[in-house]
């Protein structure tokens, strides 16, 4: 069992507010994605649940029971950190064992459980290294070993790919997301990548400036943004933002729209301006174009449609897929 | 291609060095020749540097008339003990202003600091009449407490550069995995440090060792380590520059091999944190 819920959770470091009041309630078995930008905060929460930091306000409960003044030793939760914090002085063996040897369990069943995690993980070749040995690539599997050895209530990921080079990225992305799924214990997962949110997880918090800006399946923060932030953070290209006109004749104070839900031609109706840059990915089209009155535009073109620096086009959006803003920045629903 | 090497300015630093090595080593070199002369020979004008008559005889007076094993024993024991308490005491106190610094650790490691820059002679009378009064005046657990409690300070700062260079990372894991404060140090920080322990223990065995101001004060012949049996030869009825030559030699040769075998660690011990 893990379910995780914080409720109203604040920290401050001297004069500084860092997590200003977040409330989450994570489910048993799921995948929760904590993403933002960086000095966001979302690694002072993770570090809060993980009991590294001491909370200024608030509740965290496991399972229910509130763990604000438990030891990190004793809240049965495992991380794994950005650096992988592997002993240096210990064996393969040894590092995925500690957790198991400080729990005080008996040597022969040491040996079976970290087998059957190094077999997990195709460490088995490498379990009588030291980690100054082993790749990158295996020092971060050696991480997850000893994260999910003990069997915790939640895996707590501090950024834990970001030290792997890109291939490598992707392939350790779907390796973590299958184990836990076969698992099925519930990780709390820190990123600044949206791309490894939107994959990864079942539900993904987005935090800006110490605040919750919103607590969703990744398919509804793309689909309904709460706000501005969220809108802009979610999404390669970033959305379009367009004020003014444009966005009153929508009752609205701002208007956003999606890269991917603009259409291009080369007459026709919509928004006339022209090609500042044209970027050809072969699959897509990205097009940045300059509309009077409007500003900078970007939208995104499946295909080719043979424009260029210069030429004149013009972009429609979709009409269903216009999200608009009240003057606070908030989603306004219909 | 071999590389070219400047073979002049080598030469001179080459020679400038061994001619500051043999400067600082001279006195040392001295009193181990001093120590095969006769009485009469070393105090000869102009000394004899080499060729004199060799002669043990002064080892056999010294160990005639002392007990150099007593002496040796107890110099293990004060200049150890103080150590090893002072590094029961400085590895959590390194630990805790390392990762767990509050708002006061700077002004204690200068305050730390500071205790050492008082002349020991401002509180001999006081620590004089407070063993006296405890009956430690003379004892081994007397002397590996004033010691251990000089080098305190020293045995701390060290050890704090030291732990400051670990990854805070690997502790967070080790709690992370279940581990008790002291299970953290035992299993993790203190191994991950060994080679940073080694050359502290290693360089204060040595300012232990050759400590004189407490020892000589504080002890007579019970407790006595090697200074006070050094000390006890240059006597008021005239110098016998010989026969103190041979127990300074003795005194200091286990140092000397000591140190000799563990000139790694002192250098790195010495130059920690100058270069990285």
């Amino acid at each position: 069992m893990g379910r995780i819920t914080l409720v109203g959770v604040r920290k401050s470091f001297g004069a500084t507010t860092v997590i200003k009041g977040a409330d989450l309630d994570i489910a048993d078995g799921s995948f929760v994605v904590f993403v933002g930008p960086s000095g966001c905060g979302k690694t002072t929460l993770l570090r809060l649940i993980a009991g590294l930091e001491d909370v200024s306000a608030g509740l965290i409960l496991i399972d229910g029971a509130n763990v604000v003044d438990v030891p990190a030793a004793k809240r049965g939760l495992s991380m794994v950190f950005q650096s992988y914090a592997l002993y240096p002085h210990m064996s393969v063996r040894g590092n995925i064992g500690f957790g198991l040897k400080m729990a005080g369990l008996p040597r022969d069943e040491i040996k079976r459980k970290v087998d059957a995690a190094a077999a997990t993980l195709n460490l088995t070749p490498y379990l009588d290294r030291k980690p100054r040995e082993l790749s990158g690539g295996q020092r971060q599997r050696v991480a997850i070993g000893r994260a999910i050895v003990r069997e915790p209530k939640a895996f707590l990921f501090d950024e834990p790919l970001s030290n792997l080079d890109a291939a490598l990225r992707v392939q350790m992305r779907l390796e973590v997301s299958k184990l836990q799924r076969q698992l099925g214990t519930t990780a709390i997962y820190v990123t600044h990548d949206q791309v490894e949110a939107m994959t990864m997880a079942d539900r993904i918090v987005v935090l800006n400036a110490g605040n919750v800006e919103q607590y969703g399946s990744p398919l509804e923060l793309y689909e309904r943004p709460a706000n501005l932030f969220v809108a802009g953070f979610i999404g390669s290209p970033r959305m379009n933002f367009i004020g003014r006109e444009a966005a009153q004749r929508h009752g609205a104070a701002t208007i956003g729209i999606r890269p991917e839900h603009l259409a291009a031609s080369r007459d026709g109706e919509g928004w006339e301006g022209r090609v500042s840059v044209a970027e050809h990915l072969g699959s897509d089209t990205f097009l940045y174009v300059d509309v009077p009155q409007i500003g900078s535009l970007t939208a995104r073109l499946v295909g080719e449609l043979g424009l260029t620096m210069g030429d004149r086009v013009r972009l429609r959006p979709d009409p269903d897929r216009i999200h608009r803003f009240s003057e606070d920045g908030k989603a306004i629903r219909p | 291609m071999a590389r070219r090497v400047p073979t002049g300015r080598t030469l001179v630093m080459t020679l400038l060095a061994w001619g500051v090595g043999f400067v600082i080593f001279f006195p040392i070199l001295w009193m181990g020749l001093a120590s095969f002369k006769t009485e009469l020979e070393a105090f000869a004008t102009p000394p004899s540097f080499l060729f004199f008559d060799w002669t043990t005889e002064n080892y056999a007076a010294v160990q005639g008339r002392s007990d150099y094993v007593h002496h040796a024993v107890n110099s293990v024991v004060v200049a150890g003990g103080s150590v090893l308490i002072a590094l029961l005491i400085a590895i959590p106190a390194a630990w805790s202003m390392a990762f767990a610094p509050s708002r006061h650790t700077r002004d204690i490691l200068l305050w730390m600091l500071s205790t050492k820059m008082m002349p020991p002679v401002g509180v001999l009378v006081p620590i004089y009449l407070i063993y006296r009064n405890f009956g430690l005046l003379d004892s081994r657990i007397g002397l590996v407490l004033v010691l251990c409690l000089g080098n305190l300070p020293i045995v701390v700062w060290m050890l704090f550069t030291y732990f400051k260079e670990i990854p805070k990372d690997i502790l967070e894991a080790a709690r992370m995995d279940g581990a008790t404060v002291s299970k953290e140090l035992v299993y993790v920080l203190t191994p991950m440090a060994v080679p940073g322990i080694a050359s502290t223990v290693l360089l204060n065995v040595i300012l232990a060792w050759n400590e004189a101001f407490w020892t000589l004060n504080l002890s007579t012949s019970e407790a006595a380590p090697l200074t006070v049996f050094i000390a006890s030869y240059s006597s008021p009825e005239g110098l016998f520059w010989a026969k103190l030559s041979a127990a300074s030699t003795l005194a200091i040769a286990p140092i000397l091999v000591l140190g000799w075998f563990s000139q790694r660690q002192l250098v790195r011990g010495l130059t920690f944190g100058a270069v990285k």
